[in-house]
């Protein structure tokens, strides 16, 4: 069984409603995320004699979590094998074999594992494995106002949503580590994969 | 199959990058592992595992006039809250009121360590946040003693309450309901959301036009009926943010199929994952847009002479009112330069003063007239300007030139439509003083209220005031200083304590208006307290939510009503303020009132089970009935018409003391107005204005840190202006106005016009107000000027002229 990501960038308009309600029910502070909102955007600007001006500028939004992958770099590197998937596909580390180490947080492609600065340990979106047990979604899920998220086995969500890639700019190639998310491409995700010039315009927030 | 070789495939092109950028954080964080401070470290307090299991849910609301009113549903434990979940009830693709990041974030706000604990006495200078701690007793002794006094010396009209907005309950915003019993006190008028299109739009719909009532506005989901929707400064995805509200129904319009173009100074969020749909427009020039597809409507014979012959006055000399005939004072003669100021609005004469090219112009008017139904809306961002009452109206032309309103698809160029509303709040009682002032006005009242008279400051119910305010109200609101206008003007003012003599403050924590008090109240927040409230008045449903107290209030935090209650007692006027009821009675009593009147509501008995109610609404179209029988309809315009040239106005006009630079006209004209285009000078090379942004709302949410790192509070800026000035994304800028400086971080972005820069309003002011003034907090009111626009006296301040250097 696999879990994966449903993730509209064509509906999302980068509110970051995701993140704060997972920050708030993960009682994580403003120095750590388990999601994040990248805003990428691109474009240039001509002036004409006359004042008026012409562009062609862009932006778009990713919400972006762990990725639960199919093959995932952070338990590659894991020394101990804390860093492990779960009987859901779910990725996320065994607390009692995790020695600190932050390899999985320089391997990781997406910047999902961040060590807990408390408890000296690894953490992570694991897909609130606990709602999931529940029958709930994710708190990130039934959060999003625009309903612009999913989260449900892969077989199911590539049903639903059958014209989906699993990378836009900027993200890893999918190759890497074969992330269970699941994209409907926005027309300015298209755009700027088609022209590039595009750019993360929000390092500050997301770090 | 396997699913990444079907993905990848198809989307192969979409591959190519990397998160290389974000690598930085990574690199960083590889140093910096282990390198927070104990303080930080005791903050983080080892959470992050799954959260605890509540021992109670609790239904609660996010109430900060957003437009919304979204649902929380504390989950608590031992009294303590330890998370929000939202609105999860009923089918997750239709209406669920689900909060945005801002309701998400309310526990840290609720528990912030800042929240205010006990009454306090100022010690300080006003300003200096100097305060002493006194007993409920005192505090409550001392503010009956100074009111009686204020209005045995100088009469009620000297006791104003400012306009606020920071908390909406059934039982809450009771002040008025007080002062009433007292004998009244100053009322204002408008408000600082609406302020401009307010005095302008009645002109033109009638007396009973709101800002956006469902009457004279379509609803947003009526659009999925339109083939083009052209917005004008209007952002749903920034401005009306929640599950149930207009952003939602727009992303579900965007997808039924529609052209969407927006016009905005901005490529706002609305926007974001689209490609050709923006229109950069120079702020505050939205007007000469407006002339110039006028102009094309005429030339290329698109006109609906008809509809307008029918509907409206004063398009041009067939329907001008006999006191303006034969004057060229239509607005076809003002288009084609027969009139006004004999110049005509070509696309060429606007494309300088718009930034718009004269071509994009004729394109989108042609797009516009050749439309089946347009929907055509605006903000509230293009009227909060030097001009907005003209540019209000004038943005309504668009429709009405060409005969498209009142028919399906089509909105009349307001705001979309707001419900009516089902649930009531205490009735406030009759207010004997029926002088009134705008709400941005009261800064002169205190200054030189006994020189304000109606014809120079719009004064309403008299003539002049008879005494300029001694005694401010000021509860959950922070338009003192940081939503006002020109911080370093209302400091000075208040300074002087002859002038305005006494001020309350009841709020949460410490605002930048909070500093300003004499004596400083501690309040409870929703989550602390029984609360009812309707949707929020942006929300296109019906809805009711009923809260109950999900945690204790801090210290001596106490609930507003029982804060005016006790000041009533001391009054002597308590019994006539509660009827003998509490809280809980008060919101049992005005629900089953809302009950009874709709009469399809849930029993009491269920409501207090289920505690939302939600009923969706059918889409309405603005104007409708008018449109279809304007003889049985009529407006409650003077002619019963849409009056594009209105006689009231320029009578009005006539009875008005205007500066010299002020123009009122009966038609929606472009007038750049104060600060306005072509105001930039040598010093100050740049325009300057403001938008509603993510992490707050106004200034509510604004001390919330884990908001303020992931929506820094960032100036906007294009980068052919940040190269000039050698401003590097992340520098920090500092921005003059001729009114302050603020010191801000750039966002080197192409997404804002050049030739302007943008700046999130609502930021918490923070300068050293007897030092050097110099406002590290960004708040854009240190860049605002205080001068009142020429119709409506309000608050048209983000037309705002600046200059910006590295800092």
């Amino acid at each position: 069984m696999q879990y994966g990501f449903f993730f509209d960038n064509a509906r999302c308009t980068g509110c970051k409603t995701c993140e704060l309600a997972c920050k708030d029910y993960k009682g994580l502070d403003a120095s750590r995320t388990y999601r994040r909102v990248i805003d990428y955007e691109g474009g240039t600007w001509e002036t004409s004699p006359d004042g008026s001006v012409t562009q062609n500028c862009f932006v778009y939004h990713i919400s972006l979590a762990c990725n639960h992958c199919s093959d995932p770099a952070c338990t590659r590197v894991c020394p101990t094998g804390a860093m492990h998937k779960d009987d859901l596909g779910l990725v996320w580390p065994d607390a009692t074999k995790c020695i600190g180490c932050g390899y999985c947080t320089m391997a990781c492609p997406y910047h999902a594992p961040v060590i807990d600065q408390v408890s000296k340990k690894s953490s992570k979106c694991d897909g609130c494995r606990e709602r999931i047990a529940t029958g709930s979604k994710p708190i990130c899920v039934e959060a999003c106002p625009l309903r612009a998220l999913d989260f449900a086995e892969t077989s199911e969500l590539l049903s639903t949503h059958p014209e989906c890639a699993s990378s836009i700019l900027p993200l890893a190639e999918p190759e890497y580590t074969h992330p269970n998310l699941f994209i409907n491409v926005s027309d300015a995700a298209a755009y700027a994969s088609e022209h590039g010039k595009g750019h993360i315009a929000n390092y500050d927030e997301i770090d | 199959m396997d699913f990444k070789d079907e993905t990848t495939l198809s989307r192969r092109t979409f591959v190519k990058g990397s998160l290389a950028g974000l690598a930085l954080a990574g690199a960083a964080g590889s140093a910096a592992l282990y390198g927070c401070t104990p303080a930080e470290e005791k903050e983080q307090s080892g959470e992050g595992a799954p959260a605890e299991e509540a021992d109670q849910i609790v239904w609660s609301q996010c109430v900060v006039n957003c437009g919304g009113a979204c649902a929380l549903r504390w989950h608590t434990k031992d009294g303590k809250l330890l998370y929000a979940e939202t609105d999860n009830t009923g089918d997750a693709e239709k209406l669920q009121v689900r909060a945005c990041l801002r309701g998400r974030s309310l526990r840290r706000w609720v528990n912030s360590p800042d929240r205010l604990m006990h009454p306090m006495k100022r010690s300080g200078k006003r300003g200096e946040g100097m305060f002493e701690q006194i007993s409920w007793d005192e505090a409550l002794d001392e503010i009956a003693s100074k009111l009686t006094e204020t209005i045995e010396k100088y009469g009620n009209e000297a006791v104003y309450i400012n306009y606020g907005s920071g908390v909406g309950s059934v039982t809450s915003r009771v002040f008025p309901r007080l002062m009433n019993l007292m004998g009244g006190y100053l009322k204002y008028y408008y408000d600082y959301s609406t302020n401009m299109m307010q005095a302008g739009m009645p002109y033109t719909f009638g007396e009973d036009w709101t800002d956006g009532g469902s009457k004279f506005s379509s609803s947003m989901s009526e659009a999925k009926n339109s083939d083009l929707i052209v917005l004008f400064g209007n952002s749903p995805a920034e401005t009306r943010m929640g599950g149930a509200n207009i952003v939602y129904d727009y992303t579900q319009v965007r997808e039924s199929g529609p052209r969407i173009i927006s016009v905005d100074y901005r490529l706002n969020e609305s926007s974001s994952g689209q490609v050709d749909e923006w229109v950069p427009i120079r702020p505050g020039t939205d007007a000469a847009l407006v002339n110039a597809i006028a102009h094309e409507f005429i030339v290329n014979d698109q006109v609906d002479k008809e509809f307008l012959d029918t509907y409206c006055i004063g398009y041009d000399e067939d329907t001008m009112p006999e006191s303006a005939k034969g004057q060229n004072k239509s607005y076809k003669d003002y288009i084609m330069g027969t009139g006004y100021d004999m110049t005509e609005k070509t696309p060429e004469w606007a494309a300088p003063i718009t930034q718009i090219p004269a071509d994009r112009i004729r394109s989108l008017a042609s797009d516009i007239a050749n439309a089946k139904a347009p929907f055509i809306a605006q903000g509230w961002g293009p009227q909060r300007h030097s001009n907005g009452e003209n540019t209000s109206r004038a943005i309504c032309m668009i429709p009405m030139l060409i005969g498209q309103i009142g028919l399906p698809g089509t909105n009349t160029g307001s705001r979309e439509a707001n419900p009516d509303g089902i649930v009531g709040g205490m009735p406030k009682g009759d207010n004997p003083v029926k002088t009134s002032i705008n709400c941005y006005q009261w800064l002169n009242a205190v200054d030189h209220g006994e020189k304000m008279t109606a014809a120079k400051d719009g004064v309403r119910g008299t003539d002049k005031l008879k005494t300029g305010i001694k005694f401010i109200w000021n509860y959950a609101g922070n338009t003192i200083t940081n939503q006002h206008g020109d911080i370093n003007k209302v400091h000075e003012i208040l300074q002087d304590e002859t002038k305005c003599e006494f001020i309350v403050v009841i709020d949460t924590v410490l605002t930048d208006s909070a500093r300003y008090a004499d004596i400083l109240l501690p309040d409870a927040m929703r989550a602390e307290q029984p609360h009812m409230a309707g949707n929020g008045y942006a929300e296109y449903y019906d809805g009711v939510i009923l809260g109950a107290q999900a945690q204790e209030a801090p210290g001596e935090a106490m609930r507003e009503y029982d804060i005016v209650s006790n000041l009533a007692e001391k009054l002597g006027k308590k019994d006539e303020f509660t009827e003998g009821k509490t809280q809980e009675e008060w919101i049992e009593e005005l629900y089953k009132k809302a009950a009874d009147a709709d009469g399809n509501m849930p029993s009491w008995e269920e409501m207090q089970e289920q505690g939302i109610f939600k009923r969706e609404l059918n889409p309405v179209i603005g104007l409708k009935d008018f449109r279809d029988d304007p003889e049985s309809n009529p407006l409650e315009t003077p002619s019963g018409k849409l009056e594009i040239y209105s006689e009231s106005l320029a009578e009005a006009a006539m009875q008005m003391e205007l500066e010299e630079d002020e123009i009122v006209t009966p038609i929606p004209v472009f007038d750049p107005g104060f600060q306005g285009y072509g105001s930039v000078t040598d010093e100050y090379p740049l325009y300057c204005s403001s938008f509603h942004f993510k992490g707050r709302t106004h200034s509510s949410y604004g001390g919330v840190d884990e908001l303020k790192q992931v929506c820094r509070q960032q100036m906007w800026i294009n980068p052919a202006d940040a190269e000039s000035r050698n401003i590097e994304n992340g520098d920090m800028c500092a921005v003059t106005s001729p009114a302050g400086t603020i010191r801000i971080e750039a966002r080197v972005t192409p997404r804002i016009i050049p030739g302007t820069v943008g700046i999130p309003q609502g930021a918490w002011h923070d300068a050293d107000m007897t030092g050097d003034r110099i406002d590290n907090g960004g708040c854009i009111n240190t860049l605002t000027t205080y001068r009142p626009s020429p119709l409506a006296k309000g608050n048209g301040v983000h037309s705002i002229i600046v200059q910006v250097a590295k800092a």
